[in-house]
């Protein structure tokens, strides 16, 4: 038997002269397909972005009975009409893409709404495979599927899978192998009725020598132009008087004007699906019973307790994160940097009598700039962590459901209000968050809020001011700190909302999957694969941009190390730039090297400043900065350094997320802008309010 | 009378789409056309989106885009809900 098969797949391979196998691997969103694909690829698997299109598709190479197969992880989708960037991408790579066979998967506990995008994949032409996924959860029901019959009336091979049991992928592969030659019948049977059937035929005749450049069948192409697609009109070139034929033979079934034949055939489709399903599929659950989903539902999304559940897991996820937990990994891994890799590479370095500058480059630069990267891995690890349990378990969708009307009023999903109250703990983790979010504007928009929620970074330098400025009212200042961020990201929300990230909003239909149970294989494959991103994109601008930051700071006009900093490149552009701040109150170059040292994180300008200003040492510090800033030159610096531009390890995830250099200037430009604004509006109108009421007082 | 006009626990069947274009089809595309059961299990905390019910799984769905599902038949027993279609 074995060996009947792969020389059959020889003689395919041989007569296709490929040296690998393309399949397609199609299906809903929830129906269990990225698990399939980790299952079918493991570790050798790339995520690459399409051309022109922010989608991500992923590819895995693996070897079966040695066949290479490239399995195409394709977005999911719910129909193949052209309505979302997702569709399109899945359509093009179909039509024009070399696909030797589609694994379509579907969740067989939803089957009805799964099989509407399988008919229309079965219309295709290509030798399909219709994998039923999650059986156990079916059987567990005490549902029942006749997978005979399904086979029979749909035409197509099929196969039963239960997506978290290993020993079913060989024969699952077996019988994709024996399906290769095998194309699936474009005519379903009785999918529509004879009037229809007809006009499709002759449409099929208009297009037949148009439609050679396409891989895919007559009958698809033919339905899309009944539908009016207009994507499929443009890219079959047709002439005009074909499109007036193919209008003619269109409104021949329809004399009535404004017949929605799209409508037409999605009725069709469904009625087809219904008869199937009435016919293999026995349902045991009667509607009175309650599903687990059902249970959970109604405490999660209830009317009063939902929010305070929501609230509570969101805190627990922060204070996992960025709490004793995650501080505890993250003061390990500096500890590791600091002590054991910087100590010993120093150490080496000292041994093989590198020059004081080269050490510098070494230990300064690039171990600084890795250690970031290694630091942060920790947070980010868990916050990856929590957020797919969140995603896998079915829950951030229900979030979704109870925040959208508030997060609707700024033109987010609901969605949004995750990253964005992750964004108090640091932005980082916070930006690279914004993927679960799937609409490219949501995205945009959450990402040039969240740099204003304040990281957690920040505080020490508060806690500096408002020690020396404000030791009675600490608690109310930072408050009104805090604070003021919200309020201008709420602000930023509106801004771009209604200029440059202007747009139809997209319709908010979201199905609501069952909640499953995490596992820990696709739970660790997630986020592995977040992180690899994460570490291969994020570190290496963030390695680049450290050592830069490092020769500024080190480094003099001639080229010579500094002694001391006041005398680098950084400290020249600190005092070209310092006069800028006089409408706000700063204009001291000192306060603007801290300033551009921030860059690198916000607590070096708590280091920064302590070095600068410590001039007089009988004085502390606290006594030092009254010298140089008054109370409200003070408030309005603490307001500069909470919107100004985000450290380089944030700009780096910006850059990273925001995927164009273009947006990455626009959220750094617009931050400088911001933080400048409010920082002068804070100084002058306190200075005259003081002022004003200081008269009115003598 | 439209889908957005329902109240929780209500059960109808769809009569009509309104609307066009991405909208439209996007609901289409989640099963809900002409003859469809939809039972509309609750509303969210703050009022808005609804959790519908149709197709033997749970949707949600704004109010505003709920107002083009033009709907007949209401019943206030949600006794067989589940069953595959309508048509």
């Amino acid at each position: 038997m074995m060996q009947k098969d792969v020389a059959a797949l020889n003689k395919t391979l041989g007569a296709i002269k490929k040296k690998y196998l393309n399949f397609a691997l199609i299906g809903n969103p929830n129906s269990g397909k990225t698990t399939l694909f980790n299952q079918l690829t493991g570790k050798h698997q790339y995520v690459g972005n399409w051309p022109g299109v922010t989608v991500e598709k992923k590819e895995g190479l693996l070897v079966f009975k040695n066949t290479q197969i490239n399995i195409i992880d394709l977005p999911g989708i719910y129909s193949l009409s052209p309505y979302s960037s997702e569709e399109i991408v899945t359509r093009n790579c179909l039509l024009y893409e070399d696909i030797d066979l589609i694994i379509n998967i579907i969740d067989s506990t939803n089957i009805e709404r799964n099989l509407y995008l399988t008919t229309q994949l079965i219309e295709l032409g290509k030798p399909i495979v219709v994998i039923l996924n999650m059986t156990d959860l079916l059987h567990k029901k005490g549902d029942k599927i006749d997978y005979a019959l399904l086979k029979k009336l749909l035409g197509v091979p099929i196969f039963p899978l239960s997506a978290n049991k290993h020993d079913k992928i060989e024969p699952m592969l077996d019988l994709t192998i024996q399906s290769l030659n095998r194309k699936s019948n474009a005519n379903i049977h009785n999918l529509y009725p004879k009037e229809i059937n007809i006009v499709l035929n002759n449409i099929e005749d208009i297009i037949r020598n148009k439609a050679n450049r396409s891989n895919v069948s007559l009958r698809w192409l033919a339905v899309k132009l009944f539908c009016e697609d207009e994507l499929i009109l443009k890219q079959l070139h047709l002439t005009d008087d074909e499109v007036s034929k193919i209008n003619y033979y269109r409104n021949s079934i329809s004399p009535i004007k404004n017949v929605d034949r799209q409508m037409v055939v999605a009725e069709c489709r469904y009625n087809y699906i219904c008869k199937i399903c009435s016919q293999t599929v026995q349902k045991h659950l009667s509607n009175e019973q309650m599903t687990l989903t059902d249970k959970i539902d109604k405490i999660v999304t209830n009317k009063f307790l939902a929010v305070p559940v929501f609230l509570a897991l969101m805190l627990l996820i922060f204070y996992i994160t960025f709490g004793p937990i995650g501080n505890f990994f993250k003061d390990c891994a500096e500890y590791f940097i600091e002590h054991i890799l910087a100590k010993s590479v120093e150490n080496l370095l000292a041994i093989l009598g590198a020059s004081y500058w080269a050490k510098s480059l070494v230990v300064d630069g690039i171990i600084k700039g890795v250690g970031a990267v290694i630091s942060f891995f920790p947070q980010i690890t868990i916050l990856f962590t929590l957020l797919s349990i969140l995603e896998d378990s079915g829950y951030m969708a229900r979030a979704a459901f109870i925040m959208d009307k508030l997060l609707r009023k700024i033109g987010l999903s609901g969605k949004a209000f995750v990253p964005l109250l992750m964004g108090f703990g640091c932005s980082v983790p916070a930006i690279l968050g914004t993927r679960i979010l799937e609409s490219e504007k949501d995205k945009k928009l959450t990402i040039l809020m969240i740099p204003f929620m304040s990281c957690s970074a920040k505080m020490p330098v508060y806690s500096m001011f408002v020690s020396a400025f404000f030791p009675h009212n600490q608690v109310f200042i930072i408050s009104s700190i805090y604070i003021l961020g919200i309020i201008v990201a709420i602000f930023t929300a509106f801004l771009f909302k209604n200029t440059i990230l202007k747009g139809q909003e997209a319709p908010f239909i979201m199905e609501l999957p069952e909640y499953k149970f995490p596992t820990f294989r696709n739970l660790s494959l997630h986020v592995w694969e977040r992180l690899k991103d994460f570490l291969i994109k994020a570190g290496t601008v963030l390695v680049c941009a450290t050592v830069i930051i490092w020769f500024l700071q080190s480094f003099d006009f001639s080229l010579h190390m500094v002694k001391n900093q006041n005398e680098s490149i950084l400290a020249w552009f600190g005092m070209k730039l310092a006069p800028l701040f006089t409408l706000c109150g700063f204009n001291d170059w000192k306060a603007c090297v801290s300033l551009l040292s921030g860059l690198i994180a916000k607590e070096s300008v708590v280091s920064t400043s302590a070095v600068l200003y410590n001039t007089a040492a009988e004085l502390s510090l606290s006594e030092n900065l009254q010298l140089h800033f008054s109370a409200i030159s003070a408030f309005a610096f603490m307001v500069f350094i909470l919107l100004y531009t985000p450290c380089i390890a944030a700009l780096s995830a910006i850059r990273k997320e925001m995927k164009s250099p273009l947006w990455t200037s626009i959220a750094i430009v617009y931050q400088l802008v911001a933080a400048w604004f409010c920082s002068a509006f804070v100084f002058q109108f306190c200075t005259l309010f003081f002022n004003l009421l200081g008269v009115r007082i003598l | 009378m439209t889908l957005n006009n329902l109240k929780p626990g209500q059960k109808c069947k769809v009569l009509k789409l309104h609307g066009k274009g991405k909208l439209k089809y996007r609901i289409v595309d989640m099963g809900i056309i002409p003859g469809t059961e939809v039972l509309l299990k609750r509303m969210a905390p703050f009022g808005d989106p609804m959790q519908i019910s149709l197709r033997g799984y749970e949707l949600s769905i704004r109010k505003s885009d709920a107002k083009n599902i033009e709907i007949t038949d209401i019943e206030r027993k949600p006794d067989d809900a589940k069953r595959c279609c309508g048509a």
